[in-house]
């Protein structure tokens, strides 16, 4: 079992309150990191090794995607605002609101009482509401306030190679770096990011104090495989290796960073592929950006279903992952002189 | 060929500005103390100062163009593809595109998807890259998922003083900048020649580009949009009617200080000019202005026709009003 894996999965950290994920991060990698720091915004920046060299950022996201309370209705049933998901993923979904994780469900009319046309129709997510059980404002607001955050509850699992479980986007990230910290002892800054999820947010910030010569956001990415006969792509996929990006809608990768990275993976036989161009946006996005640009790429795990309430992912491809990080940096910090 | 018509002609999307990039550098040997490349791409020549009291100007124009990366090459060969930057998808159907290694390829369209035989615009899912390929893997020798391809139309003269072609937006912009580089004999001003990547996709290497030289001013070429054609949307800028000042456009307003000197020194020097309002687009100048602590920040733009097509049409007499503008202000500084 990857343990830390489960816990940090199951953690609930929805964007602007990564609070939990932040803490569990820092209780592990404290007897490894050279240094610790937290800035204002929330990101937690875990610097190993000397500070000579070239500056590597490596960045994972500790925000998920998830609820936010915005309103109790006199019925007792409650408003909320959804990020980065479709009203198809969250209906009848169980959630758990606030510090308590107090119990609800994604309301719906059964269908005993639904209409023959309201059931051909999908409904919006400004239509959806959650019940916690109450029948008045009075009793919800007991246990409920507006603005608490609300996440799905799911189990993690494993099932051979399959690992399972919610927030994997990012939580895999978080993962693989606070492995990297603990099991090795490549140099770099890894940063845990904050509100990636509403706009890259805290990444632009990280980047703007590590001022790094390279940054690789580490990240999920929608596998792309999908029942259909049609000569249609079916990449990246789950199982077959780490994904490289080319560009997506935020950054288009420094071509010598991926060539470095294509090349490391050839010659040590790590499996990896392509992600689909132009589509989604990561870290990256910011940190290239930042004072003066800063060469960066993306390397992602594929997994299927992100932004739902439960994802699959394959630990060999975290692994792959890994391995293409670790030997990645290796090859950059042989070359120094050609990076900074 | 001229100039204009090498950079206009070469290879160069966003992301893939290298060979632009080589032939601007070979241009500029000698004209400038310092030319180097920054981490994004971005080439930046610098003339120092000649003098503690100049002002440290920026000039910025994009050497990147629009253009088409592989998503996904079919089992018959034909590559699909999606946009990079603002390609307008009814425009690609028929056109020649190249890649990088020279790969040359044909933009088809699924025939009942065709707009011409179906309402409403194309999109580019039901698009495909033809380069001759029988399957699969022949092409994986030539192409990869993530490969960029320009749209290839060579430059031609449509009459004396007009030229048309693919890329105008924003080589034009770099011709410029080098003839300014040429023509300027001395200045008492700190003058940065920025060459920048990504303007198409947001400004990217502009942005960082400001950063690293914090200009007290800067100034954008770039190309604008003209409501001189029939039923035309309606807007103040004519193709040969010379170089537009910018008054707004949608992510940017021109500081009035800038402005009202760019048209002094327009009146001064007599040198045809007009004001120029863009409802939809932006420029560089839109990132450089919020750089840092802020730049004063304004540009200068060569009106041009059918703006990201492969056939974008702008007057040489309005690039020569822009050169010579500039030179002034590179001379004479900005406030």
């Amino acid at each position: 079992m990857l343990q830390d894996l489960k816990e940090l999965s199951e953690l609930n950290g929805v964007s602007g309150d990564e609070i939990r994920v932040r803490e569990y991060i820092k209780k592990r990698v404290k007897k490894h990191a050279t240094q610790i720091s937290e800035d204002p915004y929330g990101n937690l920046i875990v610097r190993k090794g000397p500070e000579k060299g070239p500056r590597i950022m490596l960045a994972a996201h500790m925000d998920e995607v998830g609820l936010m309370i915005t309103g109790i209705e006199k019925s007792g049933l409650l408003r909320f605002h959804a990020i980065g998901m479709m009203p198809n993923v969250l209906m009848a979904k169980r959630v758990f609101i606030g510090k308590d994780k107090v119990l609800g469900v994604m309301g719906h009319k059964p269908i005993h009482l639904a209409k023959e046309e309201e059931l051909k129709k999908m409904p919006k997510t400004k239509d959806l509401f959650i019940d916690i059980g109450m029948s008045s404002k009075e009793d919800a607001s007991k246990v409920v306030q507006v603005g608490d955050y609300a996440s799905f509850g799911t189990e993690y699992r494993e099932n051979g190679d399959s690992v399972q479980g919610k927030a994997f986007d990012n939580r895999i990230g978080c993962f693989i770096l606070l492995r990297m910290i603990m099991e090795s002892d490549l140099p770099a800054f890894y940063s845990f990011t904050v509100q990636e999820e509403v706009g890259l947010r805290g990444a632009r910030i990280a980047a703007n104090r590590v001022k790094p010569d390279v940054a690789i956001a580490v990240d999920t990415t929608s596998s792309g495989e999908w029942p259909d006969d049609g000569d249609t792509p079916q990449y990246p996929a789950l199982g077959a290796g780490a994904v490289v990006t080319t560009a997506d809608r935020s950054v288009i990768c420094d071509e010598k960073l991926v060539r470095t990275i294509r090349e490391t993976a050839e010659r040590e036989k790590i499996p990896y592929q392509d992600k689909r161009p132009m589509i989604g946006g990561t870290d990256a996005g910011s940190m290239h950006v930042a004072g003066p640009g800063v060469r960066s790429a993306v390397i992602s795990v594929p997994a299927r279903y992100i932004h739902s309430p439960l994802s699959f992912a394959s630990r060999g491809d975290i692994l792959a992952v890994e391995k293409l990080l670790r030997c990645s940096i290796n090859n950059i910090m042989g070359k120094e002189r050609e990076w900074v | 060929m001229g100039l204009i018509e090498v950079l206009c002609n070469a290879y160069g999307p966003t992301g893939r500005e290298h060979r632009v990039r080589g032939i601007i550098e070979k241009e500029l040997k000698g004209l400038c103390s310092d030319v180097y490349t920054d981490r994004l791409g971005n080439l930046i020549a610098h003339r120092p100062a000649k003098s503690k009291r100049g002002q440290k100007i920026m000039l910025c124009a994009h050497m990147d163009e629009i253009g088409l990366i592989v998503t996904y090459i079919d089992k018959n060969g034909f590559l699909r593809f999606t946009n990079v930057g603002g390609v307008f998808a009814e425009r690609v159907p028929y056109q020649r595109v190249v890649f990088e290694n020279g790969t040359t390829g044909i933009v088809g369209i699924e025939p009942s998807k065709d707009e011409s035989k179906s309402s409403g615009r194309p999109k580019f899912e039901s698009m495909f890259i033809d380069v001759g390929a029988r399957d699969r893997e022949s092409v994986q020798r030539k192409v990869r998922v993530g490969d960029i391809a320009s749209f290839s139309q060579q430059l031609v003269f449509i009459n004396k003083k007009c030229i048309a072609g693919k890329a105008i937006d924003d080589r034009i912009g770099c011709y410029c900048l080098i003839e300014v580089a040429k023509r300027l004999k001395k200045s008492i001003h700190d003058i940065y020649f920025v060459f920048s990547v990504q303007e198409e996709v947001g400004g990217r290497g502009a942005r960082t580009g400001a950063y690293a030289i914090e200009p007290a001013y800067a100034l954008a070429v770039d190309v604008t949009d003209t409501g001189d054609t029939p039923e035309a949307y309606k807007m103040q800028v004519s193709v040969g009617k010379g170089v537009a000042i910018k008054v707004k456009d949608s992510g940017f307003i021109t500081n009035p200080i800038i402005m009202d000197k760019l048209a002094e020194y327009a009146r001064t020097l007599s040198i045809p000019h007009q004001f120029e309002i863009l409802e939809h687009g932006s420029t560089d100048a839109a990132f450089i202005q919020l750089v840092k602590g802020g730049v004063m920040s304004g540009v200068l733009s060569i009106p041009t026709r059918y703006i990201h097509s492969t056939s974008e049409v702008c007057d040489l007499d309005d690039v020569n009003g822009t050169v010579e503008l500039l030179a002034h202000v590179c001379e004479k500084g900005l406030d």
